[in-house]
C-alpha cells in the first residue's frame, strides 16, 4: 500500500531548497559571513498523506515552512505545488495559489489577532475566497464547528480562550480558505499533553474528512511517529534523513536519527535508555564544518566525514540518509 | 527499537459553553479599570463640560441675532467687574446682557467677557482637534510606512523622479508652464516605464546605464525617521512663529500649522509598534490567507498600534490649545475681530491691575481644560498599559 517516495500524487515537491541569511557586521554593515538556515532540502508530500520534519531547535524547520509558503523568498531550490514551480513567482502570481497552502503555528497566543474576535479571524479568510457576505456567518459556524468550537465562540475575542480552543481557532482560519495542504509549525508544543492529544486527534480527523495533506514540523518523535506517513530528520539546514515513518522508526540508519529515537521516552517505568546521549551543541550555522554536518558530535567519526561532502544516498525503497557510514556499508 | 506509540483519548469535542470564560468586553475592562482613576475621570469630566460649553457657545455666539453677542461695544460700561449689574438707564434694550448681570465682567471696550470666552472655547476645541487630527493622520500615515514597507529600498530612480515631479511643481508654481509641463510629462513617462519594467524582467540587459538606475540607496525607514529628527532640530513654536508670520493670519493656517509641525511624536510611536506586529504570527497568517498589504495595515495592525497614539493625541489637545493661546498672545494668532482665550489674555494685561479678572479668567480656563486632557490622557495611558498589575 505504502509507496516509496517519489510517486506522481505529489502535492508538494521541494528539490534543492536553500535559504542562507546574510550576517552584517560593523559600521557600513558589509555582509561579514552567511548563516546556511536551510541548505539543499528536499522532499515530497502526497495527497493526503503526512510528512512529519523532525529536528532540534534551530535546524531550520520554521524557514522551511516560511519558505514554502513564500513568506520568505527562497535563494535556489524549486518549490513545486501540484507540479508547478513557484520558487521565483512573484507576489501577484502567487496570489491565487495562496487559498491552497496555509499555515497553523505554534504559539496559540500571538497567532490570532486580539483586536479581532474569533469569528472575524476566521472571516478574513472567507472574504479572500469569495464568500458573500450573508452566507459567511453560515460558514463560520460550520467551520467553528468542524473543530469542535461552540457556536457562541464567533464573537468572542481571543484573550477569552484557553490555549487549545485558540489552536482550533487557528486551524478554523486556516481551514476557512478550503486548502489541500496545511503546515503546522509545532502546533502542539505550547499546549498541554492532554490538549495536545486532542488536537493531535482534530488533525487526523479532519484528514480523513477533507483529504488534507499536512507537513508536520515537530520535536516530538512520537507525535510525529502517530501523524506521519513520511519523516524527514533536519540538522542544521540539512534532510539528514528521509523514510517512511514505520521503516525510520523500526531501522534508523543516520546516528543522529539513532539519538534522536533514543532520546524519546519511554512510558516503561526501570528501562534503561539503550544508548548514550547527544555531547555538545548544535554547531553554529554561521559557519559550518566542511564534510558532514554532524561530525563534531558522531560517536561513528571518521576521516572522511570531516573532509568530504556527503549527498544523499538511497539505502533501498525510498530510504535515503545522509552518512558516509551507511553508503560504505 | 521504539514502538510507534498509539496514543488513546476521548473524544476531543470537549469544547462546551460551559468551558468558555465569562463574557467580559474590551470596553467594558477598560472602564472597570478607568474608573478606578480618580484624577482621569474628573480630567474626563471637565473634557465632556468644556465639549457642551464650546459647543453651546458656537451656537449662542454665532448667527445675525445671537444671545450672547461676543462684539457689542458698550463704551459707558466698560471695565465693569464680575457679577456687575448693568446700569439699565444708560443701555440701550438690546444692549442689556442676557443673564441679567456681567458673569464674568467686561473689558476695556465694554465687551461681555462672558461671551467672548464662549466663542473663544469653540476655537481652543477646533484648533486643539483639528490639529492634532492631522498631526495623528500625517503621524499613522508616515509611520505606518515606515514600520511596515521600511525595509524596502528607496532607488536611485525614484529619487530622481521625485525629482522630476518637484522641478515640475516648482516651474508651474513660477508661471512658466510650458517647462513645467514638460517636466511632468517627462516624469510621467518615467512612471509608466518602471511600471511595465516590473513585469518583464528581460528589461535587465537592455543597458548597464540601466542597472546603475536601478541601484539601491537608502531605507524607506531611514528617511523617514531622519526626516522626523530634522523637524525635531527645530524649536517647534519658534517655526510655527516664522510659518505664521509669511502666511495670511487665520485660525485654519494656525490649525494647519500646528498640526504639520506636531506628527514626529505620533510616527515614532506608530513605527515602534509596527515593526513589533509585523513579526508577530497573525500578521504572517493573514500575508499566508493573502490579505491585500493596506487592508494588513489598517485592519489587522492599527488597532493594536492604536493604544498609544490615542494617549499622545490626547495630550497633544492640551499642546495644541496652549500653542494657540500663546500664538493669539503674541498677536499672531487669529486676527483680532474674534475672540480666542489667548486674544482675552493678552488684551487684558495692560488692565491687570485695574481689572484682573481679563487675565485671571482666560488664563484659568486653559489651565484647567489643558490639565484635564493631560490627566485623562494620563489616565488612558496607565489604563491602556498592558503590564498593568490590577489587569490580570
Amino acid at each position: 500500500m505504502e509507496q516509496t517516495i517519489s510517486s506522481n500524487n505529489s502535492v508538494l515537491k521541494v528539490n534543492g531548497l536553500k535559504k542562507y541569511f546574510p550576517v552584517r557586521r560593523g559600521f557600513f554593515q558589509r555582509i561579514g559571513g552567511w548563516i546556511k538556515a536551510v541548505d539543499g532540502v528536499a522532499f515530497e508530500i502526497e495527497q493526503a498523506k503526512t510528512l512529519g520534519l523532525v529536528g532540534e531547535s534551530g535546524c531550520g524547520k520554521s524557514t522551511v515552512a516560511r519558505l514554502i509558503l513564500k513568506l520568505l523568498e527562497a535563494d535556489a531550490g524549486q518549490i513545486a505545488y501540484r507540479g508547478r514551480d513557484i520558487s521565483k513567482s512573484s507576489e501577484k502570481d502567487i496570489k491565487p495559489l495562496r487559498k491552497e497552502m496555509q499555515i497553523v503555528f505554534q504559539d496559540p497566543y500571538g497567532s490570532l489577532n486580539p483586536r479581532m474576535t474569533a469569528g472575524q479571524s476566521i472571516e478574513e479568510g472567507l472574504r479572500i475566497s469569495g464568500v458573500p457576505g450573508k452566507k459567511r456567518k453560515e460558514r463560520i459556524d460550520r467551520l467553528l464547528n468542524m473543530v469542535g468550537m461552540s457556536y457562541g465562540s464567533a464573537d468572542r475575542y481571543p484573550h477569552e480562550f484557553s490555549g487549545g480552543q485558540r489552536q482550533r481557532i487557528g486551524i478554523a482560519r486556516a481551514l476557512s480558505v478550503e486548502p489541500s495542504l496545511i503546515i503546522c509549525d509545532e502546533p502542539i508544543s505550547a499546549l498541554d499533553v492532554s490538549i495536545q492529544a486532542q488536537i493531535i486527534n482534530l488533525l487526523k480527523d479532519l484528514q480523513d474528512e477533507l483529504g488534507l495533506s499536512y507537513l508536520f514540523i515537530s520535536h516530538d518523535l512520537n507525535v510525529v511517529g502517530y501523524l506521519s506517513d513520511q519523516v524527514a530528520v533536519m540538522y542544521l539546514g540539512h534532510i539528514m534523513e528521509y523514510s517512511r515513518t514505520a521503516e525510520l522508526f523500526e531501522n534508523p540508519l543516520h546516528p543522529y536519527t539513532l539519538a534522536l529515537l533514543s532520546s524519546v521516552p519511554v512510558p516503561e517505568p526501570g528501562q534503561k535508555l539503550r544508548m548514550q546521549s547527544l555531547k555538545g551543541d548544535v554547531p553554529s550555522a554561521l559557519d559550518p564544518p566542511p564534510g558532514c554536518k554532524f561530525q563534531g558530535r558522531c560517536t561513528l567519526v571518521e576521516e572522511q566525514c570531516r573532509n568530504q561532502e556527503i549527498d544523499f544516498y538511497d539505502a533501498g525503497e525510498g530510504h535515503m540518509v545522509r552518512c558516509w557510514k551507511v553508503v560504505k556499508k | 527499537m521504539t514502538k510507534v506509540e498509539k496514543i488513546e483519548i476521548n473524544d476531543y469535542q470537549t469544547t462546551n459553553h460551559e468551558f468558555l470564560a465569562p463574557r467580559r468586553t474590551r470596553l467594558k475592562e477598560f472602564w472597570h479599570l478607568f474608573k478606578q482613576n480618580r484624577l482621569a475621570i474628573a480630567g474626563l469630566v471637565i473634557f465632556v463640560l468644556f465639549f457642551i460649553t464650546a459647543l453651546a457657545g458656537l451656537f449662542l455666539t454665532s448667527g445675525h441675532d445671537p444671545v450672547f453677542d461676543p462684539a457689542l461695544v458698550r463704551l459707558q460700561e466698560k471695565l465693569r467687574s464680575p457679577f456687575s449689574q448693568p446700569k439699565i438707564d444708560t443701555l440701550m434694550p438690546h444692549e442689556i446682557p442676557t443673564v441679567g448681570v456681567y458673569v464674568m465682567g467686561t473689558d476695556d471696550l465694554g465687551r461681555d467677557v462672558f461671551a467672548r470666552m464662549l466663542q473663544g472655547a469653540w476655537v481652543s476645541l477646533t484648533v486643539g482637534f483639528v490639529a492634532v487630527g492631522i498631526s495623528v493622520f500625517v503621524g499613522i500615515f508616515m509611520g505606518g510606512i515606515a514600520g511596515y514597507f521600511g525595509q524596502n529600498h528607496i532607488r536611485l530612480d525614484h529619487i530622481l523622479m521625485v525629482c522630476l515631479l518637484f522641478a515640475a511643481g516648482i516651474f508651474i508654481a513660477m508661471g512658466e508652464f510650458f517647462s513645467g509641463s514638460a517636466f511632468l510629462i517627462v516624469f510621467l513617462a518615467s512612471v509608466l516605464l518602471l511600471f511595465r519594467s516590473m513585469n518583464k524582467m528581460e528589461m535587465r540587459g537592455m543597458s548597464k546605464w540601466y542597472g546603475i538606475l536601478k541601484k539601491d540607496t537608502i531605507s524607506i525607514d531611514t528617511l523617514i525617521m531622519r526626516i522626523v529628527d530634522i523637524m525635531l532640530c527645530f524649536p517647534s513654536f519658534f517655526l510655527i512663529l516664522t510659518v505664521v508670520a509669511l502666511l495670511p493670519a487665520s485660525i485654519y493656517n494656525i490649525m494647519i500649522i500646528i498640526g504639520l509641525t506636531s506628527w514626529m511624536g505620533t510616527t515614532r510611536f506608530v513605527r515602534a509598534e509596527f515593526l513589533s506586529l509585523r513579526e508577530q504570527d497573525f500578521v504572517t497568517a493573514a500575508r499566508a490567507l493573502g490579505v491585500g498589504n493596506f487592508r494588513i495595515i489598517f485592519r489587522h495592525m492599527m488597532p493594536n498600534a492604536i493604544a498609544p497614539v490615542l494617549v499622545s493625541a490626547t495630550i497633544g489637545i492640551a499642546t495644541a490649545i496652549l500653542t494657540e493661546a500663546g500664538l493669539s498672545f503674541l498677536g499672531f494668532g487669529v486676527p483680532p475681530p474674534h475672540a480666542t482665550w489667548g486674544n482675552i489674555l493678552s488684551d487684558g494685561k495692560r488692565f491687570i491691575f485695574d481689572a484682573p479678572w481679563l487675565t485671571f479668567i482666560p488664563g484659568i480656563a486653559i489651565l484647567i481644560v489643558v490639565l484635564c486632557f493631560n490627566l485623562f490622557g494620563e489616565g488612558l495611558r496607565d489604563t491602556l498599559n498592558p503590564k498593568l498589575k490590577e489587569r490580570h
